[in-house]
């Protein structure tokens, strides 16, 4: 494996306070330098992306006076794909008096995440998870209530408590909408300068620290710099690596990925969250895949077959030649065991020949029982916009026969490695939301990943970055300094590029099989061999792109397969680490689940003696060697144990 | 299937458009409306010609960036329905299908079928909010807010800005937008401080927009995709006569 990567010096310091852990937050914010409110008008503040963490983080440093620009790709910022999560926030409020506190989400969110993330960050989520719900309440987000005007909670997968706060199936957008329109406001009153469809391609580095970027217009096709005293990346995960996923098509790698060839370390880039239950795939000409709410399970049960190769319709098959194979292997969880556990279940169903619908890739998740235990109309009350949207998608009425399911590509936890302060290791860099890698560990679980938007962009970010600003203004620059024109040049030499090869591909049918190797290969199960092959086949994909993709029109205006084409050239990079990291991550955790490494009963097993720890690393050139930089991980509350759901 | 597509091409602003013809040949039912168009714009590229212009994000009917007006529908013939969720099914082999961009004068056509609707971002500066700055909130339960009030916020808070009301209205008006805004923070109790100035300022900006006046036609709501009710706009007159009134009694 030597020849794939090299070891370099360990990560010295994270900047997380030590001593107790209840108290580390305070402590930083209290130690943090602070910014006169007159001094803050002189610095300037680059936000990319305006998801839940982007946006909810300009429009926080504009009401601090900062001078805010920020940039989304989108014809407005309300249309972030943060709007597209569904399911609900989790706060430590214990409004439900069920034995909730900080103490245990801080429990529930390290064990969740299979002891691969940080306790200090963990902890600090937890505590301002409490205000975040105050926060949006305040702006007028309309959560879910009870008939005594209080919120409403429900309770999610991993934990037992009922801490989720929920605004129908539709949190995400309304949760966004808040954030957005707080940043309108601050459009407005001229403290946040806003730009819509422009694309951020390089990033500005002087001096060793983040100055500003690169950016497109999109509508003109202009090339132009902005250059600010620190930079803030909030641009999303990389998910559309396997072509197809549950993100938004333009959901995308190239602002971290920029950042990452700039100096910037990436951290445990195989981590992908796979969701078990999903729409499956119809057909070649599938563009993108559609989640159905993991609440489902709540009372659908899901089968396969019996004998492998059985094509008769689901009504034809009786009932003991069925395997209803969650409830057989876990009978303790059932239907209800946690998303990794689920999605590799099925994937071993169906690559036993036993998967039903086209191309054998999918099984049933069937309400048969529960319509005739709660009769139809109950089940239309409890999941009726799902089933609508079901039938929509497939064609299929899920009341007659039972829904076909499959495991999708849904969040990445891996990301920019940024330390407490949420800064990356190139200064004046931060990194926040999905783009980081810092939160989650090595799995996701439900309703965490909004909290962590928010609590990175309202809360977190807004006191850290001003430690790092107290020493601005920095030194004043211009677009032809230098750095500054040649990062310039860079970007027009690549489009350039891009656009001279005019071969005989198009640029999606390179992405589909990128994505086709990755799910193959770097997917819900790896092994050696699988991914070294991946690495070859990514390498030589990655040289037919170059020589053999067509990008028609020109850059001078709208060009959407010119966009497409230079994100996935930047996916080919990452493809090429992500399967480097899987291969030398020789444990299954969370999302990464290593065939070699499993239980007498087929559970991942993971190695807290040899990969405690983050695995961070280092962009030396295209194909070449990366450099692994570790950060042990350090449990002192939350000690690991192993997960059983059987 | 086999289908012919009219579709509007208009290679930017200066540029005055027509509808061209294309025929597809393969055309899946399974197929979202916008995967049959990534279906043609594959074969355009490899034939030398530029692909269809078109927004699209999430394709799963909630980002709102999709739109484009399907045989003189806006979204399509599917009640209730965006365009990245409409499905080839729902049109017969031998079709032809009429495709063209949100026609209105507030949003300019930016090329093919993509416009610019930056204008509904205007409206909300103008007052689309509750000034609540970050940190200042209190408790979260310090508020009760009855149910059916929660609830009904929520049904106009639906909105995805999409603009297909705007699209569909003989005058070009984006009074259900609007309303929907209007009539969500008005429902709640964070809301009530800034109602007056909200629909007040907020209308002025739909004007300034370039968007025409409502005259109830109705059509809004019926292409809607997320089915924001009539009665917003009926909710958004109220407000906006009692907060005149009261700015000219101020007067």
């Amino acid at each position: 494996m030597t020849e794939l990567f090299s070891v370099g010096d360990p990560i010295a310091d994270t900047k997380a306070p030590d001593g107790p852990v209840e108290t580390r937050w305070d402590r930083r914010r209290f130690s943090a330098k602070l910014v006169n409110p007159a001094n803050k008008r002189k610095l300037s503040v680059i936000v990319v992306g305006t998801g839940l963490a982007g946006g909810s983080a300009a429009a926080t440093l504009g009401e601090l006076g900062y001078r805010v620009r920020s940039y989304c790709y989108q014809d407005s910022p309300r249309r972030a794909h943060s709007i597209a999560a569904q399911g609900g926030i989790n706060a430590a409020k214990n409004y439900r008096n069920d034995g909730d506190s900080v103490h245990r989400l801080f429990y529930d969110t390290v064990k969740g995440g299979d002891f691969r993330s940080r306790e200090s960050n963990v902890h600090r989520l937890a505590q301002v998870s409490v205000e975040i719900i105050d926060q949006c309440v305040a702006q007028g987000v309309p959560f879910a209530r009870e008939y005594g005007g209080l919120l409403d909670t429900r309770s999610f997968g991993g934990a037992q408590v009922s801490r989720t706060f929920y605004a129908r199936g539709q949190t995400g957008q309304q949760l966004l909408l808040g954030a957005y329109q707080a940043l309108e406001r601050q459009v407005a009153a001229g403290t946040v300068e806003m730009f819509t469809r422009h694309e951020m391609l390089e990033l500005i580095v002087v001096d060793g620290r983040a100055r500003g970027i690169v950016v497109r217009d999109m509508v003109t096709g202009e090339i132009s710099t902005d250059l600010a005293d620190a930079v803030v990346l909030a641009s999303g995960g990389y998910g559309n690596v396997f072509f197809l996923s549950t993100n938004a098509k333009g959901c995308n790698v190239t602002a971290t990925w920029r950042a990452h060839r700039k100096g910037a370390l990436f951290a445990n880039p195989c981590y992908t969250q796979i969701h078990p239950t999903c729409i499956p795939v119809s057909g070649d000409h599938q563009s993108k895949l559609t989640l159905m709410s993991e609440s489902l399970r709540n009372d659908g049960r899901v089968w396969v077959p019996k004998k492998a190769g059985d094509d008769r319709a689901a009504a034809d098959i009786p009932e003991d030649e069925r395997d209803y194979y969650l409830e057989r292997i876990y009978p303790a969880f059932g239907n209800l065991v946690p998303r990794d556990i689920a999605s590799r279940a099925a994937k071993n169903v169906c690559d036993e020949g036993r998967g039903v619908g086209p191309g054998g890739l999918g099984v049933y998740l069937d309400f048969a029982d529960a319509i005739g235990r709660l009769g139809r109309k109950a089940v239309e009350a409890k999941y009726g916009n799902l089933f609508e949207m079901y039938e929509r998608i497939t064609g299929e009425d899920p009341y007659e026969v039972p829904m076909r399911i499959y495991p999708a590509v849904h969040y990445t936890m891996g990301g920019l490695w940024v330390d407490y302060d949420l800064q990356a290791t190139i200064p004046g860099l931060f990194v926040i939301g999905e783009a980081n890698f810092s939160d989650h560990g090595a799995n996701r679980l439900g309703a965490s990943a909004l909290m962590q938007g928010l609590a990175d962009g309202y809360f977190v970010l807004p006191n850290t970055i001003g430690d790092y600003l107290a020493a601005g203004p920095f030194e004043k620059l211009t677009a032809d300094h230098p750095d500054v024109a040649r990062t310039r040049s860079d970007v027009e030499d690549r489009i350039a590029k891009l656009l001279a090869v005019d071969g005989d591909r198009t640029v999606d049918s390179f992405h589909r099989e990128l994505g086709r190797i990755m799910w193959e290969y770097c997917g819900m199960e790896r092994t050696d061999a699988g991914l070294r092959k991946a690495i070859d086949l990514i390498r030589g994909l990655r040289d037919e792109f170059w020589q053999r993709v067509r990008v028609p029109g020109d850059g001078e205006g709208l060009n959407q397969s010119l966009e497409r084409a230079g994100r996935v050239a930047d996916f080919f990079e990452l493809a090429e680490l992500m399967c480097i990291d899987a291969l030398h991550r020789t444990e299954s955790c969370g999302g990464h689940f290593r065939a070699e490494s499993q239980t007498p009963e087929g559970e991942a097993e993971r190695d807290d003696e040899n990969f405690s720890y983050v695995a961070a690393w280092e962009f030396t050139g295209t194909g070449d060697a990366p450099v692994l930089h570790k950060e042990d991980l350090i449990f002192e509350y939350v000690h690991p144990t192993q997960r059983s759901y059987k | 299937m086999k289908l012919t597509l009219r579709i509007w091409r208009q290679n930017g602003r200066a540029d005055k458009g027509r509808m061209v013809s294309y025929q597809l040949d393969d055309v899946s039912p399974d197929m979202s409306f916008l995967e049959m168009l990534d279906v043609l714009n594959e074969r355009l590229t490899l034939e030398g010609e530029e692909p269809v212009a078109f927004d699209h994000d999430c394709r799963e009917g909630i980002c709102g960036m999709c739109g484009m007006v399907i045989n003189g529908v806006a979204h399509g013939p599917e009640r209730a329905t965006t365009t990245c969720q409409l499905h080839m099914r729902h049109f017969k082999d031998g079709d032809t299908i009429d495709i063209e961009p949100w026609r209105a004068r507030a949003f300019p056509v930016v090329k093919d079928l993509v416009v610019d609707r930056s204008a509904f971002d205007s409206i909300i500066q103008a007052g689309g909010y509750v000034s609540a700055p970050t940190g200042s909130a209190p408790d979260a339960h310090a508020t009760p807010v009855p149910k059916a009030n929660a609830d009904a916020a929520f049904e106009a808070a639906a909105c995805i800005g999409c603009g297909a009301c705007v699209a569909a209205c003989p005058n070009g008006s984006g009074m259900l937008f609007t309303a929907a805004k209007i009539t969500h923070l008005g429902l709640l109790p964070q809301g009530q401080p800034e109602r007056s100035s909200r629909v007040v300022d907020m209308v002025a900006a739909h004007d300034d927009a370039g968007f025409g006046g409502c005259t109830n036609a109705g059509e809004c709501t019926t292409v809607c995709p997320k089915g924001i009710p009539l009665t917003t706009i009926g909710r958004l007159n109220r407000d906006f006569l009692k907060a005149s009134a009261k700015r000219s009694d101020n007067a």
